[in-house]
């Protein structure tokens, strides 16, 4: 295990160096230029030369990749060009609004979608299956700012229970902490309890066929303790490998609930960056996106395991 | 228990938890607001954009500035002219501090002047005519001019883009062309550096040490006192959320009211939309004088000829309301207003005189790159109808749909419309950005040193000059007027009227500056 562990994460330094050179290659290449942000709409062509001189964008694009290859290096991720903020900070400000809202929603999630995915498996073709497929679909085909909307109607518009938007620490405390975000991590969920429901039930459906299930009925196991010991443990693997992924898309890609709650996190940083054509910051923030990805997986990964002790690494 | 006090009491025990937490802080008083855009740039010399120049105001102050009928008064420094018009004399006022403690010298005047002077279009032509900036002792400041410079007053003491705020010595000494890392100023608030957080918000504090002038508060001029503790700017990029957030009282003011969100607001008693000031925007039209077919005169004309601003202006803003025509290229309401050649403009076009102006012209169906911002609320719609009334007009319009920093990057490409250049665009300005040929970069004639579109005009240069040279309001006025009818003819652009947005704030804030740059002294809040 341990060995595997020190290999897949060895493994990251070349995915990571591809990505870096991929990432750096297509913002030069796509048309853009953070200098015009700064400097406003009245400038003239020569002062907008000057800053872009003064930013040094106008130095070779192998000098600029390697300086800052070499900054990562020495943990520098170099500084925002549009606001002069270290990088590091920037996204170190939005790194917990993300991450507390993605564990709030996976939270929700998990303890909702996978009881509905049991039962729809366990109650196959009646109408507490057709109920839980029918929320399934609802949920994979209402978009999730539709969600949003709703559940800020009638939560907070008319019966004025949340706050319409905002976010505060849990530092802060738990109360104001879920106040303002137990609508944005509803809203989340909705798409997540719908495919992790699904998936619960297929992987159920499969595991219930099984002949061992059989005879655990047939030596008198309760059904409590035969869906959630014996079926659920032996479907984990591929619930687990869906719910660690959606983690990752959730911390890293939220743009439309941060914006619909004001939510100050990754993903609105992200797009921020974009619109300004910040390099250094899109530049960061793709390449600690892809170390997450890829430490998530291996997390995954590794907890199998612990659901199916044939698997050994 | 009914809803409502179901609600109190849930918020009146959030508002305890937070008070308490916050260490017993419920005194504090602070204004929240949604302004117009996201400040991402702190440096106001830097950058025209606008929030940062809003950012300046609240932490800078300024030698003089414009009162509500426009005329300059002092502000930091009392000031006088000799009669040749050569020498001005920067007296400042006493109690004047950097928000880091030390006293405002002549020094810190000097080196705040000459970095405002690199990087501001009125500015360096002040530059191009000043024979030197002197601290004389620590509060006076001597400006030498070797020519005398007619608005040289209105353009130390304009209020839009660049105003020349006041740093300390070693900020100011930083290049133009590099942004400032450290944000202290003498104005009446002071910048938060820990709560600055790009694309979420930035607080500012009241400087407590900030020694109001004893007029009263005049537009941007006289007593700036505060009654807030402090002000808090934060980003919301969806508007509904914005407005949400008015009516729960979340926020106190959107600066930037959308047109069509202002239904959901009626019958609120608790939030009012208003006009904070009269003026507003001038949207416009600006054509490449590089390249085919606006290299000739005559097309320029025709595309003139064939657009109306009323459509244009309505799909812009959604209600009559909140535009109306106007073709004076220095903005109507102000003293330079003239409507000289805008008749077609500001009537419903002319599209069969402009056709019969395209043939005469030998015009031979070159396609007119038209780029369209799709990103910006307030710059998205112009180019669609324009491409509309030119196509009507018998040009071949290209449209290219693109994000707004693509076009930014692309309007400064020099090369021919198919080798990555252009050949129209439309953007929009603060009506005090382009109230004089001083301050308004469009009306520049100086080929390639022109602004985008690069007209080689000699004759507005020399008009310019005129305006420069006038020694009086009357031959000022009369220099503008030339050059506005110059304008029109020669196509140097296409004004399409003008706009205002309204903004909407909660009734328990009062007394906000009715200017058109938002400034924050002299708001009081109530209790709610």
């Amino acid at each position: 295990m341990l060995s595997y562990t020190i290999k897949r994460v060895l493994s990251v330094v070349p995915i990571l160096l591809l990505v870096s050179v991929f990432v750096f290659l297509l913002l030069r290449l796509t048309p853009g230029d953070p200098a015009a942000i700064i400097a406003g709409d009245q400038a003239t062509p020569e002062q907008l030369e000057r800053i872009r001189e003064a930013m040094g964008l106008n130095q070779p694009i192998l000098t600029q990749y390697l300086s800052w290859v070499g900054g990562i290096m020495r943990g520098d991720f170099g500084t925002s060009l549009i606001s002069n903020v270290p990088v590091l900070d920037l996204v170190s400000q939005r790194v917990m609004p993300s991450v507390s809202l993605a564990v709030l929603t996976m939270l929700i999630t998990v303890l909702l979608a996978i009881p509905m995915g049991v039962i729809a498996a366990w109650k196959h073709r009646t109408w507490a299956d057709y109920l839980v497929m029918s929320f399934s679909v609802l949920g994979f085909s209402v978009p999730v700012f539709l969600v949003g909307y709703v559940l800020l109607l009638i939560f907070s518009v008319k019966l004025g229970w949340f706050p319409p938007q905002g976010y505060r620490p849990l530092s802060g405390g738990l109360m104001p902490f879920l106040d303002r975000a137990i609508l944005p991590a509803l809203t989340l969920a909705s798409i997540y309890i719908a495919l992790i429901a699904r998936m619960t039930r297929a992987a159920m459906l499969d595991v219930l066929n099984e002949d061992y299930i059989r005879t655990a009925r047939a030596k008198g196991v309760g059904e409590r303790r035969l869906l959630f010991v014996h079926a659920l443990k032996n479907a984990a693997v591929p619930i687990a490998t869906i719910i660690g992924a959606g983690f990752a898309l959730l911390i890293s890609g939220v743009v439309v609930t941060e914006t619909i709650f004001n939510i100050p996190g990754i993903g609105r940083l992200t797009v921020d960056a974009v619109l300004a054509r910040d390099y250094p910051v899109i530049q960061a923030l793709i390449l600690l996106t892809a170390g997450l990805y890829v430490f998530v997986n291996l997390l995954i990964d590794l907890s199998y395991p612990l659901f199916d002790p044939r698997i050994r690494y | 228990m009914n809803q409502s006090l179901k609600l109190s009491l849930k918020r009146g025990f959030f508002a305890s938890v937070l008070a308490m937490a916050a260490g017993g802080a419920l005194a504090e008083t602070t204004v929240t607001a949604v302004m117009h855009s996201d400040l991402r740039v702190l440096d106001p010399i830097i950058t025209t954009a606008h929030i940062t120049r809003d950012h300046g105001y609240m932490i800078y102050d300024v030698l003089i500035a414009e009162d509500e009928n426009a005329k300059i008064k002092p502000q930091m420094a009392e000031f006088t002219a000799s009669d040749d018009g050569l020498t001005y004399t920067f007296t400042l006022r006493d109690g004047l501090m950097f928000h880091d403690g030390t006293p405002v010298t002549a020094e810190d005047v000097v080196a705040s002047l000459k970095r405002w002077g690199a990087r501001d279009s009125g500015g360096q032509m002040i530059m191009d005519v000043t024979a030197g900036i002197e601290a004389k002792d620590d509060k006076t400041v001597v400006w030498t001019l070797c020519a005398p410079f007619g608005p040289f007053l209105e353009t130390v003491g304009k209020q839009s883009a660049v105003p020349p705020f006041i740093m300390p010595k070693r900020i100011a000494d930083t290049p133009a062309d590099t942004a400032i890392s450290e944000h202290i100023g003498s104005g009446p608030f002071k910048f938060v550096p820990a709560e600055f957080q790009p694309g979420v918000g930035v607080t500012y504090e009241k400087f407590a040490e900030y020694v109001p002038r004893s007029e009263p508060s005049s537009a941007y001029a006289g007593g700036k006192v505060v009654n807030v503790d402090k002000v808090r700017w934060v980003t919301m990029s969806d508007s509904q959320t914005a407005v949400n957030a008015l009516q729960s009282g979340d926020i106190d003011i959107i600066e930037s009211m959308p047109v069509d969100l202002i239904p959901l607001l009626e019958g609120d008693d608790t939030v009012t939309v208003e006009q904070r000031a009269s003026t507003g925007f001038q949207t416009m039209g600006r054509m490449n004088f590089k390249h085919p077919p606006f290299d000739n005169p005559k097309i320029r004309q025709a595309a003139i000829m064939a657009m109306s601003q009323e459509p244009v202006l309505a799909a812009l803003t959604g209600s009559p309301e909140y535009y109306k025509t106007c073709g004076a290229i220095f903005g109507c309401g102000t003293r330079l207003e003239s409507a000289a050649g805008t008749e077609t403009l500001t009537a419903a076009g002319n599209p069969e005189g402009a056709k019969a102006l395209l043939q005469e012209a030998g015009y031979d169906n070159t396609p007119v790159v038209l780029m369209q911002p799709t990103d910006g609320p307030t710059l998205k719609a112009q180019p669609v109808v324009a491409a509309q009334q030119l196509r009507a007009a018998g040009f071949n319009v290209d449209m290219q749909p693109m994000d707004w920093q693509t076009l930014v990057t692309r309007r400064a490409s020099m090369d021919a419309p198919q080798a990555g250049g252009w050949n129209i665009f439309f953007t929009n300005w603060q009506i005090s950005e382009i109230a004089n040929p001083i301050g308004n970069v469009m009306v520049n004639g100086r080929g390639d040193q022109a602004w985008f579109g690069w007209p080689d005009d000699p004759t507005i240069e020399d008009l310019r000059k005129e305006f420069i040279d006038a020694s009086t309001p009357e031959a000022q006025k009369a220099a503008a007027d030339k050059i506005q009818a110059h304008a029109l003819e020669f196509g140097t652009y296409i004004p399409l009227g003008e706009y205002n947005f309204p903004q909407a704030r909660r009734v328990v804030v009062t007394d906000m500056p009715p200017t058109p740059i938002p400034v924050f002294w002299g708001i009081k809040k109530a209790e709610e």
